[in-house]
């Protein structure tokens, strides 16, 4: 039979191997990850790895719902931007310890997440990006209005407190280790997501959705569950970054940060799972490092992106995976 | 109108921009039959699954399933009455292995699919079950091969062990056997006539010998409307039927 030689080539999960309920590479991946996170401030400005650990967060939330939802949010700084201010206010006005101002944060982001997804989900493609970004740009005008957001300047000064009430936050080397521990297992979260019966209905809604909806899913509901779920996370990641950075800004909330958000997932390789970490990893040292540039940080990193796009069309990750046939 | 139907549809209608695609057409099923609704390319047999199902709107009628009237129902909640339809362009989730293309149905009927917190391993409980069905459409060796690299014919088998893994009490199959090999054929059609046993389907069908050979009861679909209904001695002896078959070029 024609198949019988198929079967030997054909990629399929029983040909990885596995341990801890993930395939060994991804294991391995994973430890490589927490072992330079790791090492990384003893030789790095740790503030610069902070920044791209949120990101990584944020990137691996967004791509949930984009590489694996199949959904193009073109506003999901509206949750980004919302849990910054928010843990920024709850930790400098309320006092609040950094742990419940990153929690505050987090919620209103799933909240938000919530409304605006039931609002968006029925929409298709370019409509539902647009109809999302439209949201956002409300949430930009209501930072930009409102009165505890502070307008242009943003909330400045926000203390980073004491960890349980008792932990001194204040060092970057301390922060730190915070930052870190919420960054990976936020990402080990999301991973196991991808990885659940949810995340196989997901995929499976992914692969072929008339067929999903005539097995009886709700198709629906997965995508409404998948985009709060991301929302929470990119929240999670705001309200980290608002602490670490002292500062919640109109940068945050801006679709300039909807769209930066797109290129980490599509450079580093939507639908993968190590591709948005190299992604915001790739993007954020380019902004540090072309920093002198001004203005023109924009153009030559819209540059890289087309060059980049076109070269790997499934992103840095998604080329290697294919190279090497197994999935990153 | 039969006795015990357990799928109607009155006054289906289905226009696309001025283009009635769907006629005026009643349909009755009778609960444990094999009905098949044949008719020549282009007759709107795919046009009335869909709006059976609901993945169109109908412009005007009314469907009612075990009495319930589910014309404004939703697909998805169609299915999970146990109404279930196959596709005709062949549907199954490409880059799945046949074995979990099996399983994403079984574990859809169990109710787990939300566990977003759990490992994926917990879906092996139904590889067992997986493995039955795949082993009922000739699909064992093919298990861990990824459905994107089967053959045509493999494909549609798939998709029929797919759609039983829901045992569901009603299918749709829209032309289950299109681009089998001879043998599948048989197989499939030997498939059909056991799971019948306890279920009714409503199938489309070009191929006339197996038609003749399941169907308890025919519709033929012509240009939108019914042409004729009836046993397959009956209907294969119209005049009006052959007419349309000539006419659309079937011979
Ligand atoms: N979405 C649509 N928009 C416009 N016209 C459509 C649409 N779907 C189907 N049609 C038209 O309706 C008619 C019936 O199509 P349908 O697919 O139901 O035929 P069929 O009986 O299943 O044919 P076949 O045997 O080739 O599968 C065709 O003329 C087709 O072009
Ligand atoms: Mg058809």
């Amino acid at each position: 039979m024609a198949g019988e030689t198929r079967v030997a080539k054909a990629i399929t999960p029983k040909s990885l191997s596995y341990a801890q309920g993930m395939p060994r590479h991804h294991l391995a991946l994973f430890a490589a990850f927490l072992t330079i996170a790791v090492l990384a401030p003893f030789f790095l400005y740790p503030v610069f790895v902070m920044k791209v650990l949120c990101f990584a967060l944020f990137a691996c939330a967004f791509n949930l719902l984009l590489g694996f939802g199949g959904l193009l949010s073109f506003g999901h700084a509206a949750y980004f931007g919302s849990a910054s201010y928010i843990a920024a206010h709850s930790a400098k006005v309320w006092g609040l310890t950094p742990e419940l101002s990153i929690l505050a944060g987090t919620v209103v982001a799933a909240f938000l997440g919530l409304i605006f997804g039931y609002l968006s989900i029925r929409r298709q493609g370019i409509y539902f990006a647009m109809v999302t970004l439209a949201f956002a740009q409300m949430v930009y005008f209501f930072a930009l209005q409102a009165e505890f957001t502070g307008g242009e300047d943003g909330i400045q000064a926000v203390p980073r407190g004491e960890l349980f009430g008792f932990i001194s936050l204040e060092a970057d080397r301390a922060i730190y280790w915070l930052v870190l521990a919420i960054v990976f297992f936020g990402i080990l979260f999301l991973y196991r997501i991808v990885h659940s019966p949810f995340g196989q209905v997901l995929k499976a809604i992914r692969e072929n959705e008339p067929r999903a909806v005539s097995l009886g899913y709700q198709v629906n509901r997965y995508k409404l569950a998948t985009f709060v779920i991301s929302a929470t996370f990119a929240g999670l990641a705001g309200g980290t970054k608002a602490l670490v950075f002292q500062l919640a800004s109109l940068t945050d909330v801006h679709w300039a940060m909807s769209g930066e958000v797109v290129l980490m997932t599509l450079l580093g390789g939507m639908g993968t799972i190590f591709g948005p970490i190299v992604g915001a990893t790739v993007i954020i040292t380019m902004q540090n490092y072309l920093a002198t540039f001004g203005a023109w940080v924009t153009i030559i990193q819209g540059v890289i992106f087309v060059i980049g796009v076109l070269a790997f069309r499934e992103g840095i990750i998604g080329v290697l995976s294919r190279k090497i046939k197994k999935p990153l | 109108m039969a006795a015990d139907a357990i799928l109607t549809a009155v006054g289906l209608t289905k226009e696309f921009k001025g283009f009635v695609a769907v006629d005026d057409v009643n349909l009755s099923v009778e609960r444990g039959s094999i009905h098949a609704l044949i008719g020549p390319n282009g007759a709107g047999k795919t046009t009335c699954f869909n709006l059976l199902t609901k993945f169109l709107q109908p412009t005007r009628g009314k469907i009612t399933y075990k009495g319930d009237d589910i014309t404004s129902m939703a697909s998805a909640d169609i299915a999970r009455l146990g109404l279930v339809r196959s596709f005709q362009i062949s549907a199954v989730f490409p880059h799945f292995t046949a074995l979990e293309n099996v399983r994403i149905a079984l574990q859809r009927k169990r109710g787990d699919s939300y566990d977003f917190w759990r490992s994926q391993t917990v879906l092996n409980q139904y590889n067992d079950r997986a493995a039955e069905l795949l082993a009922d459409v000739g699909l064992t060796e093919f298990a861990e091969v990824q459905a994107a690299e089967l053959p045509y014919g493999r494909k549609r088998a798939l998709e029929i062990a797919t759609t039983l893994a829901l045992d569901p009490e009603m299918l749709l199959l829209d032309e289950p056997m299109a681009g089998m090999a001879e043998a599948d054929v048989e197989r499939i059609t030997a498939l059909i006539k056991r799971i019948a046993a306890n279920r009714t389907i409503l199938m489309v069908e070009h191929n006339l010998s197996v038609v003749a050979n399941l169907s308890n009861r025919i519709t033929v679909l012509a240009r939108g409307k019914v042409l004729a209904e009836g046993p397959y001695e009956e209907v294969s002896k119209d005049p009006r039927v052959i007419e349309a078959y000539i006419g659309a070029g079937h011979g």
